[in-house]
């Protein structure tokens, strides 16, 4: 048995060394991702531009000010003498934000009392506002503990954010990255597999020859494994190396977990390809899956702001299960009865998906 | 230009799409998918925060203070009896932010000279939520605090902050990204779905007997563009509904801004889908070829997940010729601000560039003849 | 008659690559005229520069007067094209595709309605006007493909390999048509790689590697063939030894089995006596016959291969006790409601090359594929070496060599990696591998492509690695899927040399094909119509069953017609009862 499956193991291997297009799937777009996807698709906000309206004379108005100019987040400062124009900057989006000092500001800080600030944004960036906004809070917050020490002491809320201290999202980016470019070499090489072999052919040449069914499956789901194993490796080396990420974890339980992960993305990918008769139709319904996947996994944004209906998907889906231990490898030291947590999910699911594959396949051989 | 040609031709692309199960996917069942998921799973909102609130004394200020927590809406109260109990929570992804509320609390507000401190501990493995509920576990902690200064005592001096969003008050996320989602419908049908049309001709020899016949090549691209410009069309109007009336996202501009904007995006998303047909060997080279330089843009680039202006230099030029940048952003203003055409006349004018940019390298790409 | 193309020192390059090179002819008026010539040989490119779809690197191509480069709208509303595979909208129905042509060449109205009618008449597809296109026959698909062209009512018609994947009958059909276009005065060209195609047309243009090398009437060039034609009839012994050792001489071109007989083609002027020789120890006669256009073709081309298969020789003698090889008892596939195989029974002895033939969707592939496995038959059984193949282990499959239509290899696998992949797959490894492989790269002459993807290769070149990727691990049982379709003569000679070779070292085969003369290399034919099987026999019995007195001597396409139209007739009658 060894001898036709080493072969048939081999031939996907050429055949996607060889391919361009999938080269273009395997290499080039990965690469790319890592690269957009670390620098562009960040919660972070930059280079934010700012109209101020200071009807205040006072000491605190301009402090606050000089501080919201030096802080990193911030572009330009646009200072407006009163309000007329501001709704035009906004609605052309010259500004996310106004920010509107009244006239008594400064006196109410000297009386001991609340300087009342007010913020307006432009609620069209809704997301980019509420970050900025917390942003300000902070430095309003520190501006306060500081007035605090000069007069009676108040009660305040500090914040820590553990495994992440300075919340830099590409801490966050980075190891999700791991999860998502192991996914994508996995799926999309499978999904196209058996649809190509269909197309041009030689898929019945296949089942002709001696190769069974059982070396068929693993000859299309080995490769897959294998390319969605080593972009996965390497972004985990990129991302402790080059862009310095600490990894906290276990290495082999998160590699472990790798394993199962895209056995059950493989498991996928061949259940759509032994379903098509064309590339087109696999790659439509890769695309489909594609997305499901990614928006249900929390990669996009949180799990726990979805309704719990979507939830639910969330639960059958590989990838939530999988960013949750590598994220928990990569910052959170997560223990291994923690991770077990969220990998037995990810073998039942990796089972039900390789053996509903070797279901279609089988079914379609015969 | 022939009007009979060009309508024979129309009605054959029209009878094909309705034939073509993989073409009704990507038209009918795509997009409302698409919204869909887009509304609902992609959410930035701080609603229903599993908090864990470590209230370690049970003086009434403490207690005052953790039921303060449990009545906004954000936050979803899980008591906790014991700050160990922080690491495994914030480690298994169970509570993702903490509020301590320590032994000495009550005794400290009670005593003047004595400043009281809660902590607020949040899960930086994701870093924006982090922020959001931080921010928010602060801002009810300050409210709380305005509330006993009535009673109690005179806060010190301070600054405090009041926000207020213009064109989406009640801060609802889904509001920002159902235009984008809208967008990135338009960018499949436009581009996708009609670059995968036109590749078929060439593939399955069509091209070539149209070819042989009096119709002109331009009559064979408009007559093209002509039913993926009108399913775009009836496209935007099909998400209008379901983003006004589904998703109840508000629509203040007009309708006919609205629908101005969609066909001047067509503009570009047709021709894009034209180039990528013209330089694909095959349907499936299209197809990929489509997803990488249409879908993925737009999902990245165009400003509607992530915030343009904080993206590196090199990369916020690049998304000036990615026309779903305008589109969103004529979106978002048209369907929360009205009709502004201050925002949306430069919108409407860079999409029209682009748009003749890439219908004129199509025309010089289109192979002429055969060769 | 007026000539209607005329193409003048025409010559088109594409990059470095010479597709045609100086090219002068005339296409006349009422004249149908084949263009001739292997795979390759510009013969798609001429036809797109004549369509004025294309335009020439030099000389010029004037159609009805006008030139195709500076005129060619006018040439649009003048000549009828149909390209390679029909250019029909599959998911269009039959009235959509007449009706998106009508409107493009700017018919309306009851000008319109007439043309409909002439047209569905003409072709006869009037019942099935409301069927998609993807859902018709390859015949009836190429009636609509050429009713399309036709719909302008065209001065000169195109037709680019019209007759590709069809069978006999509907390339009769579709033969009657354009003789009657031509009739009107039209001109027609018909490209074709078939030579039995090209001996009908009144006037043949052969193309090789885009020079012509032929223009005139192709009698004119049968004819220099006189008396060098020759059938050895009533031979003892094997048949297909005579042949090779035939082959071998070198007083003959050309060869090939004609049933029980051998057909060859002789130099000219040459010794006959170590021919005559070899014929008398066969017991054989040696009997003189008409020249046929392809003997002509070949001699031109410089004669067809040699006689011995250095593939064969190397093979194993194949030694079974086993008689029976391939065997299939009331086979039946259903689906839904629809039978395409119907109580098919046959058995195929060892040794023996076993011809499946039939016309399009008539249920010839479909028992093909329940025979080597690919498709479960609803009823009845199918064995190969007494075996089921589909729950067959795998050392029992081994015994089974398969090539599938358009030789299915590994374009993105280089000629040396699909070697070692097929022969990986079918067991072979170590030393033993390393030796089937070189050998096979010896004998099929591999060694300059090893490192190239078969896609590129040379067609010739690309059967016979499907030949070799299918024969390393010696199989007793050979499958072949239309082995040979939309190859040139040449390459066809080469191929059936090698598998009479291996047939006359024990090996089986089983094969589908189109070309009637491919089928007298059979031993047995069977032919399947309509999902049943409607004759079994040699290929000389089934020509003597439709022999009469206004056809004295049927051809094996003659026998095939016949066989299916009594069939149709027959079962059209039950039908109205």
């Amino acid at each position: 048995m060894l001898g036709p499956l080493r072969h048939t193991i081999i031939k996907e291997f050429i055949t996607l060394i060889r391919d361009p297009a999938a080269l273009q799937i395997l290499i080039r777009a990965p690469l790319a991702q890592l690269l957009v996807f670390s620098f562009a698709a960040s919660m972070e906000v930059r280079n934010i531009d700012i109209a101020v309206i200071n009807d205040d004379s006072g000491r605190w108005s301009q402090e606050l000010v000089m501080r919201i100019q030096a802080a990193s987040f911030v572009d330009s400062i646009i200072v407006l003498p009163n309000a007329t124009g501001l709704d035009a900057l906004i609605d052309r989006r010259k500004v996310l934000l106004a920010v509107h000092l009244p006239s008594d500001f400064s006196r109410r800080i000297d009386r001991g009392e609340l300087g009342k600030v007010q913020l307006t944004f432009d609620g069209r960036r809704a997301n980019t506002g509420q970050i900025t906004f917390s942003y300000i809070q902070g430095i309003v917050n520190e501006l306060n503990v500081e007035l605090a020490n000069d007069a009676a002491p108040i009660p305040v809320a500090t914040v820590r954010h553990w495994f992440n201290p300075n919340l830099i999202f590409l801490w966050f980016m980075v190891p999700a990255l791991v999860a998502t470019l192991a996914l994508i070499p996995t799926f999309s090489m499978s999904t196209l597999s058996v649809a190509r072999e269909r197309e041009m052919g030689t898929f019945d040449q296949l089942v002709v020859s001696p190769v069974s069914t059982l070396e068929i499956i693993l000859g299309k789901l080995l490769p897959a494994v294998f390319a969605g194993m080593s972009s996965g490796t390497l972004i985990t080396i990129l991302a402790i190396f080059a862009y310095g990420i600490a990894f906290n974890g276990s290495m082999a339980l998160m590699f472990l977990s790798m394993l199962v992960f895209v056995f059950a993305i493989a498991g996928i990918g061949l259940m759509i390809s032994a379903s098509c008769n064309t590339q087109q139709q696999a790659f439509l319904g890769m695309f489909g899956c594609m997305i499901v996947i990614m928006v249900t996994s929390g990669f996009l944004t949180p799990v726990d702001n979805m309704p719990d209906y979507l939830q639910v998907v969330a639960q059958l889906n590989p990838l939530r299960h999988f960013l949750e231990i590598v994220l928990g490898s990569f910052l959170k030291s997560m223990t291994t009865s923690e991770i077990l947590d969220s990998l037995w999910p990810l073998v039942i699911i990796g089972m039900v998906t390789v053996s509903g594959a070797s279901i279609i396949l089988r079914r379609s051989l015969h | 230009m022939k009007i009979g040609r060009l309508f024979a031709l129309a009605k054959k692309e029209a009878l094909q799409i309705l034939r073509d199960p993989s073409a009704l996917l990507i038209a009918f069942v795509l997009p409302p998918m698409l919204l869909f998921l887009f509304s609902y799973g992609v959410s930035l909102d701080v609603k229903n925060v599993n908090i864990g609130v470590v209230l370690e004394n049970d003086g009434a200020f403490s207690r005052d203070l953790a039921a303060a927590y449990d009545a906004t809406a954000y936050f979803n109260v899980t008591p906790v009896r014991h700050r160990k109990e922080i690491e495994r929570g914030l480690i298994n992804g169970d509570l993702a932010v903490f509020v301590v509320i320590p032994q000495d609390f009550d005794a400290r507000m009670a005593d003047p000279s004595r400043s009281a401190t809660i902590q607020v501990i949040t899960d930086g493995s994701q870093p924006n939520s982090a922020n959001f509920s931080a921010g928010y576990a602060q801002g009810v902690f300050n409210n709380w605090l305005s509330g006993q200064a009535n009673s109690l005592m005179t806060s010190g001096p301070g600054i405090q902050l009041q926000q207020r969003f213009w064109f989406n008050p009640e801060l609802d996320s889904r509001r920002v990204i159902v235009p984008g989602a809208i967008a990135l419908v338009m960018t499949i049908i436009g581009t996708l779905l009609t670059a995968m049309v036109i590749a078929r001709e060439w593939e399955r020899g069509t091209m070539e007997a149209l070819m042989s016949t009096p119709a002109s090549k331009a009559e064979i691209i408009v007559s093209k563009l002509i039913p993926y410009f009108v399913l775009g069309m009836l496209a935007i109007s099909g998400c209008t509904f379901l983003a006004v009336e589904i998703f109840e996202v508000p629509l203040r501009g007009s309708l006919a801004a609205l629908l101005l904007v969609s066909a001047v995006f067509l503009l570009p998303a047709l021709g894009l889908g034209l180039l990528i047909s013209a330089v694909s060997a095959s349907q499936f080279q299209a197809a990929t070829t489509g997803l990488l330089l249409g879908f993925m843009p737009t999902l990245l680039l165009s400003g509607f997940v992530y915030e343009i202006q904080s993206m590196p230099v090199a990369i916020q030029w690049v998304t000036h010729i990615v026309p779903a940048r305008y589109f969103v952003a004529s979106l978002q203003t048209i369907f929360l601000a009205g009709d502004v055409w201050s925002d949306l006349i430069p919108n409407i004018f860079a999409m029209l560039a682009l748009g003749f940019l890439l219908f004129g390298v199509t025309f010089i790409k289109t192979r002429e003849g055969m060769d | 008659m007026k000539s209607e193309i005329s193409l003048t020192n025409l010559s088109k390059r594409f990059d470095d690559f010479e597709a045609l090179l100086g090219i002068n002819a005339e296409i006349k008026a009422g004249t149908l005229t084949g263009l001739v010539g292997p795979d390759g040989a510009g013969k798609t490119t001429l036809m797109r520069i004549m369509a004025a779809l294309m335009a020439p690197s030099e000389g010029s191509a004037l159609v009805s007067g006008y030139d195709v480069v500076t005129e060619a709208k006018h040439i649009h509303e003048i000549a009828g094209y149909m390209p390679q595979r029909f250019g029909l909208y599959e998911d269009l129905s039959v009235v959509e595709n007449l009706e998106l042509y009508a409107r493009l060449r700017g018919l309306s109205g009851p000008e319109k309605k007439h043309t409909f009618q002439r047209l569905l008449d003409f072709t006869n597809l009037e019942p099935f006007i409301k069927r998609l296109a993807g859902q018709l026959s390859g015949g009836m698909k190429q009636k609509l493909g050429l009713a399309c062209a036709l719909m302008a009512k065209p001065k000169v018609l195109l037709l680019d390999e019209p007759s590709v994947g069809v069978d006999p009958v509907s390339r009769q059909e579709l033969w009657q048509m354009v003789q009657e276009l031509t009739q009107g005065g039209m001109a027609v060209v018909w490209a074709t790689a078939y030579l039995d195609e090209a001996e009908r047309c009144e006037d043949v243009l052969l193309l090789e590697h885009g020079k012509l090398v032929y223009a005139g009437a192709p009698e004119v060039l049968t004819r220099r063939l006189d008396g060098r034609s020759l059938v050895i009839t009533d031979i003892a012994q094997d048949r297909r030894q005579l042949l090779t050792d035939a082959l071998d001489l070198e007083s003959v071109r050309d060869g090939v089995i004609q049933g029980a007989s051998v057909r060859l083609v002789i130099a000219q002027d040459s010794d006959l006596s170590s021919l005559e020789k070899l014929v008398a120890a066969s017991g054989g006669r040696l009997n003189a016959a008409a020249p046929r256009f392809e003997d002509a073709f070949i001699d031109l081309l410089g004669g067809g291969p040699g006689g011995h298969s250095e593939v064969a020789e190397r093979m194993e003698e194949i030694t079974t006790e086993r008689q029976v090889m391939v065997s299939c008892k009331d086979l039946t596939k259903r689906f839904g409601d629809f039978t395409a195989t119907d109580s098919v029974n046959f058995s195929v002895n060892r040794g023996e090359i076993f011809g499946l033939l039939g016309p399009n969707g008539a249920g010839k592939s479909t028992t093909f594929k329940m025979l080597c496995g690919l498709l479960k038959p609803s009823s009845g059984k199918a064995e190969v070496v007494g075996l089921d193949l589909r729950s067959a282990s795998s050392s029992a499959k081994v015994q089974l060599g398969y090539m599938a239509q358009k030789f299915s290899l590994y374009g993105l696998m280089n000629v040396q990696q699909n070697l070692s992949f097929y022969s990986g797959v079918y067991g072979l490894s170590g030393a033993k591998q390393k030796r089937r492989i070189e050998e096979m790269i010896e004998v099929f002459e591999l060694q300059p492509y090893l490192k190239q993807s078969p896609d590129l290769l040379p067609l010739g070149f690309k059967q016979r690695l499907a030949l070799a990727c299918a024969l390393m691990h010696r199989p007793s049982v050979l499958f072949l899927d239309e082995p040979t379709s939309g190859v040139d003569p040449l390459t066809r000679r080469e191929f059936w040399t090698h598998i009479t070779g291996l047939v006359r070292r024990g090996v089986t085969i089983m094969v589908t094909t189109h070309f009637m003369d491919e089928a007298e290399y059979c031993d047995r034919v069977a032919l399947v119509n309509r999902s049943e099987l409607i004759a079994l026999d040699t290929p000389d019995a089934l020509k003597a069953s439709v022999a009469s007195t206004a056809n004295p001597e049927p051809t094996m396409e003659d026998a095939f017609i016949e066989l299916v139209q009594k069939q149709n007739e027959h079962l059209d009658l039950v039908d109205a009862i």
